[in-house]
């Protein structure tokens, strides 16, 4: 019986409503909006967010990256642009092997040098990074061997003059050659294609040296380290004369594998404090992965509590707009309520008819609103090409607000209705 | 059953504090006893505590002093929701202005006073539809108060005031708003519940009105000055009736002794 009548009030309710469709439409729009954006601004910084994070991810939660780093110019330097000069910066072998020896907690040291360069076959011609590395160089960036295999402690140990080359690569200068059975040139060098590779997640932007410019993408050729050593030398000659410039780096890149997040945490003051001692200019620079993604973290945080914020504000006065028609609903309305109390209302009755058509302006308002939010995502990573990620929770959220607020801004209009003295309502006009 | 009191009102006082020094007595200690099936009018001047008597006799408001039992039951000191119910499961209002809710449709203006009793829509619907052909309005069911006359809609508010079988019904110059021709039918429709057993309680201005009535209490200052128990009831033929006495009525009744049958039931 309660059931029935509580059916009949919500479907008099709706009645209510639809008897001033304007009028209720625009009151359930500030509830649309609401809702709308509460879900979509999330489900924005939460695609941002995850995309930053996925990029941080990439380079390794239990890595420590050190990159060396071209030092500033001097002034004396550059205002002798005419003239040769030769610098030397960035990390050394040494530095690789203290690095391993001091730092408790670290599992292994990779070492690479990254040189820009042209790769022919034949005719064919493309601009490469060629990589110097170890043979766990897979195991620390995730890559796949397509063909072949990666380079072995025995190359490195013999010079090999071998490479592996990513699929890219190998697309580019073998269209019609199987390239196991080939070698490449670089520079004046044949190297005997031994294995083809595709790094599974496009490595982060890499220190480099080299005379190439632009883009090479995931055109990588990877070689010994000792045979980069040899074959490229240390030093690499830039410009024309007379101003030639020296730059002589040993190591582009270090990464460092720890055991566990908790000793990436140890060790990174240890680190630069060791590496402090030995590079008398600022020459290197120190990336961790978890440090980043923390700050991520957090940044992400923050970013959705000032989305949401803005978006909650927008449904407070969502809920302003609904609680003000609905005072002017009762006020309108005070003959009916007073009819209604005479015919044996409670001041319950009265106040569920009046909350029921708030709740149902404020839940329709979000049932809308929450289809607008989830479609306004998928428009705007289709339009902007921004991932954009609906959480369960934003909706759920934002749902759960525009019902409390219905509830809570429905109180007032309603229970000012059930206050009315019968009489009194029963005489106005 | 004929000699069952609905009212009982003893020393009914109302006073309203408009100011410090401003104590405005509107009812200043009425007793009044009305039995089952007796037809009330209340009649006086502006002021005299005629509205503040109605909305006594409704429950719609409490005494400041006095007890008044409708049915037998104590309902001057009852709180909101006991009241509520007095008024909905004992009282049948019509007013002068029909009062009718605007966005419902006749059948649902009449089912209104069962739904708050609890009734589904479903369950009082025959019952509702029954009284609506009573009042002639079957075929309107549908319409919407502001496509009816005035007559039509006064005659919705006496089914609506049916419709919870109230031990009595409380009329607020119900013809106030009619032409004297609608007014006539509305009024005789009242007769009409009064001989099927209701007990009316009709406030008026017109004497005319009044005279449909078997007794007539005309007030002053807040007491029942004088009470007429006139001598001819229209439509009551048969109806015993004690000419030109002052006495507290025990004598109104009908004589054909369908006396407490329901309205809806006997109208037919």
């Amino acid at each position: 019986m309660l059931t029935h009548n509580f059916i009949s009030t919500v479907q008099l309710g709706i009645k209510n409503l639809l008897l001033h469709k304007l009028r209720s439409g625009l009151t359930i729009l500030g509830i649309i909006f609401g809702v709308c954006s509460v879900i979509s601004m999330l489900a924005i910084g939460e695609g941002a967010s995850f995309e930053a994070q996925e990029a941080i991810k990439k380079l390794g939660s239990n890595n420590i990256i050190l990159r060396s780093l071209k030092p500033p110019e001097n002034q004396s330097e550059s205002a002798n642009a005419n003239r040769s000069f030769e610098m030397s910066y960035g990390l050394s072998y040494d530095d690789g092997a203290r690095l391993q020896a001091t730092i408790p907690g670290i599992r292994r040291v990779l070492p690479m040098r990254i040189i820009r360069d042209n790769v022919r076959f034949g005719e064919n011609v493309a601009a490469c990074q060629v990589i110097g590395t170890l043979s766990f160089y897979p195991e620390i960036v995730t890559m796949d061997i397509v063909a072949g295999r990666f380079l072995t402690e025995i190359d490195e140990k013999h010079r090999n003059n071998v490479c592996v080359i990513t699929l890219s690569l190998a697309r580019k200068l073998f269209p019609y050659q199987n390239p196991l059975q080939h070698s490449i040139k670089i520079a004046a060098v044949y190297y005997q294609v031994v294995g083809i590779g595709r790094e599974t997640n496009m490595p982060e932007q890499r220190t480099q040296a080299g005379e190439i410019e632009g883009e090479t993408l995931d055109q990588f050729v990877y070689l010994p380290l000792s045979t980069a050593r040899i074959r490229f030398g240390e030093t690499i000659i830039r410009g024309q004369f007379p101003s030639l410039q020296f730059e002589t780096v040993q190591l582009h890149q270090i990464t460092v594998q720890m055991n566990d997040t908790d000793a990436v945490e140890s060790a990174d003051p240890q680190i630069k404090s060791l590496l402090d001692k030995f590079h008398s200019q600022n020459d290197f620079e120190m990336i961790v992965p978890l440090q980043l993604l923390r700050q991520a973290e957090q940044t992400k945080r923050i970013f959705n509590i000032v989305l949401g914020s803005i978006a909650a504000i927008s449904l407070l006065v969502g809920g302003i707009g609904i609680m003000n028609i609905m005072l002017a609903t009762v006020t309108e309305r005070t003959r009916e309520i007073g009819v209604r109390r005479a015919l044996g209302a409670k001041k319950r009755d009265i106040t569920m008819q009046f909350l029921v058509e708030t709740i149902v302006l404020s839940v329709g308002g979000g049932v809308i609103g929450v289809i607008v939010g989830i479609l306004v995502p998928f428009v705007v990573s289709h339009l902007a090409h921004m991932k954009t990620i609906v959480t369960f929770s934003s909706v759920f959220l934002a749902f759960g607000i525009s019902g409390a607020i219905g509830i809570i801004f429905g109180i007032y209009p309603a229970s000012t209705a059930a206050e009315l003295d019968p009489i009194e309502a029963l005489r106005h006009e | 059953m004929s000699n069952e009191v609905i009212i009982r009102i003893e020393g009914l006082e109302k006073k309203y504090i408009l100011g410090e020094e401003n104590i405005v007595r509107a009812l200043a200690g009425v007793d009044l006893v009305v039995t089952a099936g007796s037809y009330v009018a209340i009649m006086g001047p502006s002021g005299s505590g005629k509205s503040t008597m109605l909305n006594l006799l409704g429950c719609l408001d409490r005494p400041t002093a006095g007890r008044y039992f409708l049915g037998g039951e104590d309902v001057s000191t009852m709180p909101d929701d006991d009241l509520s119910k007095a008024r909905g499961k004992r009282i049948g209002f019509i007013f002068q202005s029909y009062n009718l809710i605007p966005q419902l449709t006749v059948i649902e203006n009449i089912q209104v006073p069962l739904f708050y009793q609890g009734e589904s829509l479903a369950e009082s619907y025959d019952r509702c539809v029954e009284l609506a052909n009573m009042v002639g309005l079957g075929d309107r069911l549908e319409h919407r108060p502001t496509q009816l006359s005035g007559g039509q809609q006064q005659r919705v508010a006496i089914a609506r005031s049916l419709a919870n079988d109230p031990l009595m019904i409380l009329a607020d110059e119900p013809t106030g708003n009619l032409d004297s021709k609608t007014g006539t039918e509305v009024l005789e429709m009242i007769d009409r519940l009064n001989e099927g057993g209701k007990t009316i309680v009709l406030v008026t201005h017109d004497e005319k009105v009044a005279k449909r009535a078997h007794r007539v209490l005309h007030m002053k200052d807040g007491l029942i000055d004088r009470e007429v128990i006139q001598k001819t009831v229209p439509g009551g033929a048969g109806r015993q009736s004690n000419s030109g006495l002052r006495e507290i009525n025990q004598a109104t009744k009908p004589s054909d002794g369908a006396l407490a049958g329901s309205a809806n039931q006997s109208a037919h």
